[in-house]
C-alpha cells in the first residue's frame, strides 16, 4: 500500500506548522528498544534500504549505543512509507521534520 | 548450533524448516493466542503499533487512520501463516519472512508482557513466569536462524562503499 496523504485542506494552520509542507527533508528515526535483536535490525535495515552489511550493522549500532538513529530521509510521504514499512516489521520508528 | 540449523536452503533457494512436533505445537498455540490478543487489543500489543509523529497528534490520527488497519491484517496474516504453514516440510522464501514477521509480534507482544531489559540474566526457575521467559528465549533463538536463512539471499546492497 502506498503512504499519499490526502491533499491537505486550506485551513490557517497554527503558526508551529508553518513549514509543514516545504522542501525540508523528513527524518525517519529508528528508537532503541529491548527487545528487538541486534541480527534482526540489521537485517530489517538491509532487506527495507538495500543497505550494505557493514551500513546496516552501524546504523543498528547507533540506535544501540546512542539511543537512536536516523536510517533515511526524504520528502513527507517517502518518509511515512519508510515509517510504515519498520512498523510492520515490528521496529520502533517515528518521523520528524529537520530543522 | 550449526550442526543442527533448523532452516537450511535448498539449491532453488527453497527452505525446509527441521522442527520438531513440540515446537511446531508451541508455535501454533503462541500464534493463535497473539492473534486473539491483537485482535482483542490487549494492553500487552500497544508496541505492536508504534507512534509515527510523537509530537502532533493530528499528524499521527491521520497517519493512523490511512495505516492502522493494514498494520492490523498484515501481522494477522503473518500469525496465521505460521500457525497453519508450521508443519510443512517446504516453504518458499515469502513465506519464511511472513513467520519472520509472525514471531517478531510474538516477541513483542511476549517482550512487553514480561517488561524485558536489554541486559536478560539466566532464567530464575522459581520465578512463576520461567516458562514465559523460556518462551521468549526460544523466539529469540527461532528469530536468528530464520534472519540468518534470509539473509543469505539479500540482493547485493545498492551503497557499496557509503562513505
Amino acid at each position: 500500500m502506498t503512504a499519499s496523504m490526502p491533499a491537505p485542506v486550506e485551513v490557517d494552520l497554527p503558526s508551529g506548522h508553518e513549514d509543514t509542507r516545504t522542501d525540508k527533508p523528513w527524518l525517519v528515526i529508528v528508537w532503541n528498544d529491548p527487545i528487538n535483536l541486534m541480527s534482526y535490525v540489521t537485517y530489517v535495515f538491509q532487506k527495507l534500504f538495500g543497505y550494505s552489511h557493514a551500513k546496516a550493522t552501524r546504523l543498528m549500532l547507533d540506535v544501540h549505543h546512542k539511543g537512536r538513529a536516523v536510517v533515511s530521509s526524504g520528502p513527507r510521504e517517502r518518509a511515512e512509507l519508510d515509517v510504515s514499512r519498520l512498523h510492520e516489521h515490528g521496529l520502533w520508528a517515528t518521523m520528524e521534520h529537520s530543522e | 548450533m550449526s550442526s543442527r540449523r533448523r532452516f537450511s536452503r535448498d539449491r532453488q533457494g527453497r527452505v525446509h524448516p527441521r522442527l520438531e512436533r513440540p515446537e511446531r505445537e508451541l508455535l501454533e498455540v503462541v500464534a493463535r493466542q497473539t492473534q486473539e490478543q491483537l485482535a482483542a487489543q490487549d494492553a500487552a500489543t500497544a508496541r505492536v503499533h508504534p507512534v509515527a509523529y510523537p509530537n502532533d497528534p493530528e499528524a499521527e490520527a491521520e497517519f493512523k487512520a490511512i495505516m492502522g488497519e493494514g498494520l492490523r491484517d498484515r501481522h494477522q496474516r503473518a500469525l496465521d501463516a505460521l500457525a497453519v504453514g508450521v508443519g510443512a516440510d517446504v516453504v518458499e522464501e515469502p513465506e519464511l519472512h511472513q513467520w519472520m514477521e509472525a514471531v517478531e509480534v510474538m516477541r513483542l507482544v511476549l517482550g512487553t508482557e514480561l517488561d524485558v531489559t536489554e541486559e536478560m540474566d539466566a532464567i530464575d526457575q522459581l520465578d512463576p513466569r520461567a516458562g514465559q521467559f523460556a518462551l521468549y528465549a526460544y523466539l529469540s533463538v527461532l528469530q536468528n536462524e530464520i534472519v540468518e536463512a534470509l539473509s543469505a539471499s539479500l540482493p547485493a546492497s545498492r551503497d557499496e562503499d557509503d562513505e
